[in-house]
């Protein structure tokens, strides 16, 4: 890779900069091939070469928002009044959460945790309310994995589960699974079959040799009958009546699976937020699991946010556990369901509340979102958002990946490097958090916080 | 009737002008349903719709139907955003995760917009 330059074509216009092989964050693809032309006068980049359709908007919506860097009550504020605003809330709360992180980079996300430790408070991530159920999964069952780089090279037979890649990961077919030719695929396509299961005929369909549909709230019924026939096993004679699916078709796909070189399944939300929830996902990874009996196969999760990956990986190395931990009692304890931000807030337990790159008052239920209002709420976003308009603290941050650079990790726990097109008048994630986290530990000079 | 909500392209590039930008939460506020589904409810696209459950109730708009191949009877698309929001129930059952698709919702017709 090389370093962000100015080539020849750019050297008669100094006010443009082309930056090579930097990153999209926009998903969790995180594409590390983009071609970024920036207009250093209007701080703006002006094209993105090699990105899809969500990457195009991604770096091209992203100014410098006309906005003040921190508020308080609504109120614009010096950056270091709203930081010691923070930590005081922070500092006197019973129960203070920590939610989102999935779009800040992992030096900003470390400092996430430390303020957690320190605050014995609960920090949480977005991936409780995505692939949350599969890390439940990952735990009872275990994890068949590979890169997307072995995927690439390797995969001839590639079935996606409850995802609709096209319109959530667009380059996901044209990097790593589909299309393009790899070391042991030499044709590309030519040499994959590609399978879609899901319940709708999704714009991915057309990507697939064969589609799948499966009666809504059936995934698990359907897996459970693969994994009985790829083990030799009968199968419920109603079983088309159950799933939709028929025995021929199931058959068939037994037979692909376990005669293939390289298998593997991708499975989205279709799976994790639909009844069944971590049991659809763990009957994935047991079929995957069943399956290297006979072949070499493989599962993996498509995640979503630009470093949901890097969340997981970081909450996990920091704590022992990927989200949804809890610091009360002095030592990190996971329990989803209890400790994931849905529950507390819905359950009325937190009395604080650290938002960090994410908008739970417009994505979150109904009740969750009243006592997000009833609390205060500190938000650091790098647009404004429902959360933001109604944080009692909200911090104005420059976006990862085109401001600032650090790591994220992509969807099949590669870490990568961030490559920044332009400079931000906005303070950063780590910045914003390293300054509320020092002064916590002023304001708890004389020990830390007695353990519950 | 059964509300799957999900991601669409429009709803990832419009988020990323801004969620409180009209773009976006006109998106995330209009539904699709197959043709026969929106003959049986006499539906048109531009239709005003309220879709309520025990959780909530939410107004959007019908879309351009989708051919009957394309999405079952009786199942309505929705992109991810507030008005999902709304009808989304937060037992989570244990899991974190509360139920985000398949939502049954009552739909009423309130007219031409």
């Amino acid at each position: 890779m090389s370093e962000t330059k100015t080539p020849e074509a750019a050297k008669d216009e100094p006010n443009i900069r082309i930056v090579e092989d930097a990153t999209c964050t926009f998903c969790g693809c995180v594409c590390d091939d983009m071609e970024l032309t920036v207009d250093l006068d209007a701080n703006r980049i002006t094209k993105a070469k090699n990105a899809c359709v969500l990457g195009r908007a991604w770096f091209l919506q992203h100014g410098i928002e006309d906005h003040p860097q921190a508020m308080i009550d609504g109120r614009e504020v010096p950056l270091e009044e709203a930081m010691d605003e923070a930590a005081r809330i922070l500092h006197e709360a019973k129960f203070p959460i920590t939610y989102g992180l999935s779009d800040s980079p992992c030096e900003a996300q470390r400092v996430a945790v430390a303020i957690n430790d320190l605050v014995l408070g609960n920090i949480d991530t977005t991936t409780s309310v995505c692939h949350g159920p599969s890390g439940i999964a990952f735990q009872g069952v275990g994890e068949s994995t590979s890169t997307l780089g072995e995927v690439k090279n390797r995969a001839d037979l590639v079935i996606y589960w409850g995802g609709n890649p096209a319109e959530s990961h667009p380059r996901h077919f044209t990097r790593y699974t589909v299309t393009p030719k790899g070391r042991y695929i030499p044709n590309g396509k030519k040499d994959r079959y590609v399978v879609l299961i899901d319940v709708r005929k999704t714009p991915s369909a057309p990507v697939a040799d064969q589609l799948i549909r499966v009666k809504p709230g059936r995934d698990f019924e359907l897996l459970w009958a693969l994994r009985a026939l790829v083990r030799g096993r009968d199968v419920d004679p109603d079983i088309e009546k159950i799933t939709g699916v028929s025995r021929e078709v199931l058959d068939e796909l037994v037979e692909r699976m376990k005669n293939c070189n390289f298998g593997v399944l991708f499975f989205g939300m279709g799976l994790t937020m639909t009844r069944g929830r971590h049991f659809n996902s763990g009957a994935l990874l047991a079929l995957a699991t069943d399956l290297n009996k006979y072949t070499h196969f493989v599962a993996k999760p498509v995640r979503g946010h630009g470093n949901v990956t890097g969340a997981d990986n970081v909450v996990s190395w920091q704590t022992g556990y990927p989200f949804g931990v809890n610091f009360h009692r002095g030592y990190p304890r996971f329990n989803p369901g209890e400790y994931t931000t849905v529950d507390l807030l819905a359950r009325g337990d937190a009395d604080a509340a650290l938002m960090i790159a994410t908008d739970p008052a417009s994505n979150f239920p109904k009740r969750a979102i009243e006592h997000l209002k009833k609390i205060p709420v500190i938000s650091l976003d790098a647009k404004p958002t429902y959360t933001s308009r109604q944080a009692r603290v909200a911090f104005m941050v420059a976006t990862y990946g085109i401001n600032t650079g650090g790591t994220v990790y992509r969807m099949d726990d590669v870490p990568i490097t961030l490559r920044p097109a332009f400079d931000s008048p906005f303070p950063t994630d780590e910045e914003v958090l390293t300054g509320i986290h020092t002064r916590l530990k002023k304001l708890r000079a004389n020990g830390r916080k007695k353990a519950a | 009737m059964m509300l799957i909500p999900g991601r669409s392209s429009k709803q990832g590039t419009s988020l990323n002008a801004g969620k409180l930008k009209e773009e976006y939460q006109a998106v995330t506020s209009t539904i699709e349903m197959n043709e026969s589904t929106m003959r049986k409810l006499g539906l048109s696209a531009g239709d005003r719709v309220r879709l309520s459950c025990t959780t909530g109730k939410v107004e959007v708009e019908c879309g351009k139907p989708r051919k009957d191949e394309d999405l079952p009877d009786g199942m309505i698309f929705i992109p991810y955003g507030p008005s999902s929001s709304e009808l989304m129930e937060s037992d989570t059952a244990g899991s974190g995760m509360p139920m985000s698709k398949q939502m049954m919702v009552d739909v009423e017709c309130l007219g031409a917009k």
